[in-house]
């Protein structure tokens, strides 16, 4: 019992302190790769205190309700989104035999829950009885309904090279030559994974510059701050789920495991930096093309190759 | 199944949770087709089904309930949910989501749950099976798909099979037999006097003066009035 409060006092930890160092990591290298500085002042060195500058602005800002909005679903929607990321992270395991709960589902458990998550945008686009929200809300829905095929297909993909779908049964089994094996796989999850969590390129929905952020226009304070959480929350989320399906979690040299861990999922979530200062706003016709012509497709042909090898093996 | 009876009056942990969610189920069930405002709806749908997978997972049916979540809530309320803001969505109660039939939609829903308890109680009567964790998982249940219900499971994919065929050719325009055209196609059939740039009137306008032709253009009274009162904006197929 100890056991089990004192690991999910730590993914309570790891839930807050992960998103603020991704966040923080975001100012930083955005900033460099645009020739900036980016935050230099608060807290003295580099800059390191501004996040918790912006969640002291963010707890100061009063929380408005527009008079048109449905209230009730308007005050839940960030929460809606944002739980789901942490029920995900009890699943993830850091290291052999560290995970908080080992579920037999646990990959099942992960997709389901994840998907859960976009009603919070989808809610709070319509309660805000806002033009731009409903549309950043329809938004993501067709991009949820576009990308969660080829996320699962991916991600069965691996399930069915372990043989099982226990997230770390599948590291267990993952073996270094699996990297070229699912490496279609392990692009395509990532690609759909970023769509699913909005960011960019992938952005549409939430496009600050012609619908005004989308679902959050309407928010304000600390529910803003939740939608704001929420998002780095699922950078983190992804990058332990790509790390653990793909990139064999806490295998490596020379480095305890959980480092390991730990610097794939720091490593992804660079990439995930690098593709936002890189790559423009996709369109919405070119979104939906990419997930049916391009992501689906791929994932079936890793389903099949992983099927053959597997046979042959 | 044939394991002796417990009391019912001292109910487990699992029954009392179990108890609970159905209540839950039932209720948001009910709120769903009770309630006047459109979104809500599909939203106490959720978690209906929020509390139906919960009852599958005290009944340690772990992947069905996973899958609930993941189709029902993840992919099929997503989908209503886009559907219903595609058409109309109005915050607040809507008068006209009666259909009028709702006292023979309830007789009809209390006697199908009437039938269904009746065969289930008479079903089973007394037999009772402890809850043992791990018969729902994944190995067992794709064991005994793959096994001994192979048949239904490829008949149900086929069936599947058949309405996602159907549901191409009802979408597509250009196989035969499908969707009905639209219009009379073909070049020739056109009006002869169609205006050679349809999409530009901008091109055609230009010899219109602004004193001159103008006024034997508009015809006379209703022109006026209908330029400030109309609503529908004004005609802008420049294309830009």
């Amino acid at each position: 019992m100890l056991d089990v409060v004192l690991s999910f006092a730590v993914i309570l930890v790891v839930f807050l302190v992960l998103p603020l160092i991704v966040g923080q990591t975001e100012h930083k290298v955005m900033a460099h790769m645009q020739s900036r500085l980016g935050p230099m002042y608060a807290g003295g060195f580099h800059g390191w205190a501004q996040l918790i500058a912006d969640g002291v602005k963010f707890a100061q800002k009063e929380d408005v309700v527009p008079a048109a909005a449905d209230r009730r679903i308007f005050m839940i929607a960030p929460g809606v989104a944002l739980v789901p990321y942490l029920l995900v992270l009890i699943a993830i395991p850091l290291d052999r035999g560290l995970v908080a709960v080992d579920l037999d589902l646990g990959l099942f458990f992960v997709l389901a829950v994840m998907g859960v998550g976009v009603l919070g945008a989808i809610m709070a686009g319509w309660a805000s009885a806002n033009k731009y929200s409903v549309l950043g809300g329809m938004r993501s829905a067709a991009q949820l309904m576009a990308y969660e095929l080829p996320l699962v297909l991916a991600a069965s993909s691996v399930a069915m090279a372990a043989g099982t779908l226990s997230l770390p049964g599948i590291v267990e089994a993952w073996q270094w030559w699996w990297l070229p094996w699912q490496a279609v796989g392990g692009i395509v999850f990532f690609v759909a994974g970023l769509a699913e969590l909005r960011r960019p390129p992938f952005d549409m929905p939430i496009a600050e510059s012609e619908i005004i952020m989308g679902p959050m226009t309407e928010y304000t304070g600390m529910r803003f701050a939740l939608f704001m959480l929420s998002e780095y929350v699922g950078i983190v989320v992804l990058s332990f789920l790509t790390t653990v399906l793909f990139l064999g979690g806490w295998h490596g040299p020379f480095l305890p495991g959980w480092l390991w861990t730990l610097v794939k999922v720091f490593a992804l979530a660079f990439v995930v930096i690098w593709l936002r200062v890189t790559y423009p706003r996709l369109r919405e016709d070119q979104l939906q093309k990419l997930a049916w012509a391009g992501l689906v497709p791929l994932a079936l042909v890793q389903l099949a190759l992983t099927g053959v090898v597997k046979v042959l093996i | 199944m044939t394991e002796a009876v417990p009391s019912y009056l001292s109910p487990t942990g699992q029954e009392i949770v179990f108890l609970l969610l159905g209540a839950v189920a039932v209720g948001s069930a009910l709120l769903v087709v009770t309630t006047r405002q459109l979104v809500h709806a599909a939203l106490w749908l959720v978690v209906c089904f929020g509390a139906l997978a919960g009852g599958y997972l005290v009944l340690t049916a772990e992947f069905v309930a996973w899958v609930q979540v993941l189709i029902y809530v993840g992919a099929v309320v997503v989908l209503m949910l886009f559907g219903i803001m595609l058409t109309r969505a109005p915050i607040g109660p809507s008068e006209d989501l009666d259909s009028g039939n709702r006292l023979v939609a309830a007789v009809v829903a209390v006697a199908t749950a009437a039938l269904l308890v009746t065969v289930v109680i008479d079903g089973f009567r007394t037999a009772y099976t402890p809850l043992r964790p791990g018969k729902g998982a994944a190995k067992e249940l794709g064991a005994s798909v793959f096994a001994t219900w192979v048949l239904p499971f490829e008949a149900l994919s086929v069936l599947l099979l058949a309405a996602l065929i159907g549901a191409i050719v009802l979408s597509r325009t250009d196989i035969p037999g499908g969707a009905p055209a639209q219009q009379t196609s073909g070049p020739s059939s056109g009006p002869p006097d169609a205006t050679p740039f349809p999409g530009n009137p901008e091109t055609i306008q230009p010899p219109a003066k602004p004193g001159t032709v103008q006024p034997p253009a508009q015809p006379e009274g209703t022109s006026p009035s209908d330029r400030t009162t109309g609503s529908t904006p004004p005609e802008q197929t420049g294309g830009h």
